[in-house]
């Protein structure tokens, strides 16, 4: 009992639970299954990007390019899908790979020249995103084969609402829950997931221990490209048109939900559960303005807001729980 | 039980002619250096003269220069390596610990195990056995599921060492494992110490606080400017004869006497309280005195010292500075009231590693040092710098290169030097000598008596008894966030205060199983 109130992904949930109150008893339609699986679908493309980045995080390193890397991954799946054909499988193939070398050359550049993170991925950023908008133009790409539009309909539970229209549990939710349990295992069962937490709480003592840094910076970032590439496909199913801008621009709602969910900006801690919740938080926050009606610009306030008050109070549990280590003997 | 295991046909580990160099300075010269199995030996020697060198090429963390010979059990080694001392047992516990802070408990002890074996799944059941295991052979508990950051350092101690147990260990070497340690703790780690060696477990120390070091040691290396004095078995050392080796003068130590009782308070606290840190704490400190408050980790004396700082306000009493009453909220307040502080963990805050030790010196000086153009005057940064190197003896190759490079105790004095600089009326000094080594020691004590004849009000906060009692007008024993006792240096004995603070503190986090 004592324990959860001490986890920041308490405090989180409940704030959630809140916000959902206060929708709900403005707008009913908001507490509805077929609300909730709409959630589920379109935000599985924040909620992958967000464990690729809580890898990151946890690792001591960010990332910030994966929005550039996911559109570049997007753009090289539709060209290859439409020119050659194909199915899910090479499409998802395709943007996985381009996702990966990606990220292999960040990895490259921080841990090789040294530069910090933040800075490389800034400057790899706008070099992928700049390149790509040479090439391509700035075009958008329409006319993806009719598989690639059914998949995106594609449902593992069909309900049917008293309109008559059909909603349900989306295959592109699988996906989401798929990498989720993935990652779960990697970050508790495999001594290369308790690596990233040992090189993020100290790097040094990790290589003492025995852990190879480059490796494990190299997946990481690997990592984040790999899910950046899934994330590009899913963006791609979702709105079945691939455009420029469509992604870039939402590093910054990645991060939130990441550092909403508990994860230190100095790396070490976080946790899946608690990212989540943080895309959650986001997601209905979202959902919840739209359906109260309240106009999108107070969305971005909003945001901001909780994420100062969440960050200071983890900040400030965070001393308290100091100030009660110090004084243990004192009376 | 002394002596246990101690083999004297063939040592443990064995090296002759062990040299290094570093641009400008000899870190080694030409030393000789024998452990045997199961030995406790301890290695001391002034601040920079060599001794984390020397561990370092140990443990295979830095090649001597040319010529050294390494050998181990007999084995001879040309190219000798990290993976070599750890395949022949050697694990070397750093000062910094090398930990993971945002870990638990028992992961800590495990995950190096779990690295050398391969694995790529990490069993969790596994990792709380090895942590177990670990414990038991030294006799201690700890509490597996916690955060190693929410653990007191001498428990992270404990887990360091039970680290290093996972593996088969033969030489376990400790950089200053002490210096962060209350007596009490020290005790402790002592203990597990000489449970090591029943096993045959050999420990090399080095350490500044002489006392423990001729308590526990069986032999004695001393080293001096990177060469060697000697090797000599602790029975034939004392307190004095190892400061003669150590410095090559006599350092005497002299009681402080106050000239004269100034009445002018500086400083004055009437009824301060703070839940769970300090409890009705009065005092008064006058103008050119110092006082000294000791007592156990956690009893207070720190969260005493942030008080008076301004950096962690009283819930009821008052702060009085020169008569006035005044809220003492913030560090920035105390600073303009003239306060300084030099914290205990310095370490950790205190300097900015890769920048130049002149430039960590001024840091906190800065406006100061503006000329009539509000630009950093040059000559007048480079004289103050110089001026600091020089009054607390900082072996510095010059002032240009970076923290990092010194040695631990030299890094010690430039933070206390940024801390001095500013110039202030009220100091406060958390452990201001921890790691230091006696000819250092005496140097700041000189500097702190010295602050105090030109007028400035000093509390001195410290573990070492000695140290108060030797320095300080008045001297204060703290336990559980109250004073409980004062004494008047010229009266009181060494052993009178000691038995104050242990009487009172029934401190036993630490179980030996015997
Ligand atoms: N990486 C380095 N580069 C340059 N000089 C170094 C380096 N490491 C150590 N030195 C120098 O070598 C000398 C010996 O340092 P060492 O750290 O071995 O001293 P120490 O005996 O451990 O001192 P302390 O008691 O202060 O910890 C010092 O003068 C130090 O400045
Ligand atoms: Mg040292």
């Amino acid at each position: 009992m004592k324990k959860w109130l001490r986890r920041h992904e308490t405090y989180v949930f409940l704030v959630i639970v809140l916000f959902s109150i206060i929708i709900t008893s403005q707008n009913a339609s908001f507490l509805t299954l077929e609300n909730l699986f709409d959630l589920l679908k379109s935000y599985s493309f924040l909620g992958i990007l967000a464990i690729g980045v809580l890898f990151v995080l946890i690792s001591g390193g960010i990332d910030i390019s994966f929005t550039a890397v996911a559109t570049v991954a997007m753009y090289v799946m539709a060209i290859a899908t439409i020119q050659y054909g194909g199915n899910m499988l090479t499409a998802f193939l395709i943007a996985c790979s381009v996702g990966v070398a990606l990220g292999l050359i960040n990895a490259v550049i921080i841990y090789v020249f040294n530069i910090h993170s933040i800075i490389t991925t800034i400057a790899t950023l706008n070099i992928f995103y700049g390149v790509l908008t040479v090439l391509s133009g700035g075009k958008w790409i329409y006319g993806f084969p009719t598989w690639f539009r059914e998949f995106a309909d594609r449902r593992v539970l069909t309900l049917t609402n008293e309109a008559g229209v059909q909603y349900g549990l989306s295959t592109i939710t699988l996906i989401w829950l798929a990498i989720l349990i993935m990652a779960w295992v990697i970050l508790r069962y495999t001594t290369l997931g308790r690596g990233l937490y040992a090189m993020g709480g100290n790097p040094d003592s990790a290589a003492r221990v025995g852990f190879n840094i480059f490796r494990l910076q190299m997946f990481v970032y690997a990592f984040m490209g790999f899910l950046a590439g899934i994330a590009g496909v899913i963006q791609a199913l979702l709105v079945q048109t691939v455009a420029p801008n469509s992604i870039v621009g939402k590093e910054l709602d990645v991060l939130a939900a990441v550092v909403l969910g508990g994860a230190s900006l100095f790396g070490g801690t976080g946790t899946l559960l608690g990212t989540m919740l943080g895309v959650a938080l986001i997601a209905v926050m979202s959902n919840g303005l739209t359906m109260m009606r309240v106009p999108s610009f107070w969305y971005n306030v909003f945001i901001g807001l909780i994420i100062i008050i969440s960050v200071s109070a983890s900040a400030y549990r965070r001393r308290q729980r100091e100030r009660r280590m110090i004084a243990v003997e004192a009376e | 039980m002394s002596g246990v295991g101690t083999n004297m046909t063939q040592p443990f580990l064995s090296m002759q002619n062990v040299s290094k160099r570093y641009v400008g300075v000899q870190a080694l010269d030409a030393v000789d250096f024998e452990i045997n199995k199961g030995e406790i030996h301890c290695l001391v020697g002034e601040n920079g003269s060599g001794k984390s060198t020397l561990i370092k090429i140990i443990s295979g963390a830095v090649r001597p220069d040319e010529g050294a010979q390494i050998e181990i059990k007999g084995e001879r080694f040309l190219d000798y390596g990290a993976i070599d001392a750890i395949h022949r047992g050697i694990e070397v516990i750093y000062q910094d610990l090398s930990l993971f802070p945002n870990l638990p408990v028992a992961e800590n002890i495990a995950l190096s195990q779990i690295v050398a074996r391969g694995n790529r799944f990490v069993n969790w059941r596994d990792v709380q056995h090895i942590a177990e295991e670990a414990m038991d052979r030294i006799g201690v508990e700890l509490s597996l599921d916690e955060l190693l950051a929410d653990i007191l350092i001498a428990d992270q101690q404990l887990v360091a060492i039970c680290r290093a147990l996972t593996r088969d260990v033969r030489l376990m070497i400790m950089d200053e494992p002490t210096a962060s340690l209350t007596r009490k703790e020290v005790d402790s780690l002592l203990a597990v110490v000489h449970d090591m060696q029943s096993k045959g477990i050999a420990t090399l120390f080095v350490s500044h606080k002489l006392d423990e070091v001729l308590q526990i040691a069986e032999r004695v290396t001393v080293l001096r400017d990177g060469e060697k004095v000697g090797t000599f078995s602790s029975q034939e050392l004392d307190d004095e004869k190892l400061t003669m080796l150590m410095t090559g003068k006599r350092v005497e130590y002299t009681q402080y006497v106050a000239e004269g009782q100034n009445d002018d308070v500086l400083l004055e606290a009437r009824n301060l309280s703070k839940r769970g840190n300090f409890q009705d704490i009065s005092f008064q400190l006058h103008r050119g005195e110092i006082l000294g408050i000791t007592g156990l980790l956690g009893s207070g004396r720190t969260e005493l010292a942030l008080a008076l700082f301004g950096a962690n306000p009283p819930e009821a009493g008052e702060i009085l500075v020169r008569g006035r009453p005044t809220h003492l909220n913030s560090i920035q307040e105390a600073i303009g009231l003239g306060i300084g502080y030099v914290p205990e963990n310095r370490l950790e805050q205190g300097l900015i590693m890769k920048q130049s030790i002149g430039k960590n010196i001024v840091i906190t000086i800065l406006k100061k040092l503006l000329n009539e153009f509000g630009l950093i005057d040059l000559n007048a940064t480079q004289a103050t710098i110089h001026n600091w190197i020089e009054e607390l003896s900082i072996m510095v190759p010059s002032a240009g290169s970076p923290a990092q490079n010194l040695s631990g105790g030299n890094q010690q004095r430039v933070v206390l030097a940024k801390w001095l600089a500013t110039d202030p009326d009220i100091l406060i000094l958390d452990g201001p000598t921890i790691g230091i080594d006696v000819a250092a020691k005496r140097a700041i004590h000189d500097i702190i008596r010295e602050l105090a004849k030109q007028g400035i009000a000093i509390i001195l906060i410290s573990d070492e008894v000695p140290e108060v009692l030797q320095n300080c007008n008045r001297v204060i024993v703290m336990h559980k966030g109250r004073f409980i006792a004062e004494y008047d240096p010229q009266q009181a004995t060494v052993d009178e205060v000691q038995d104050a603070i242990y009487l009172a503190g029934n401190y036993s986090r630490y179980r030996p199983r015997s």
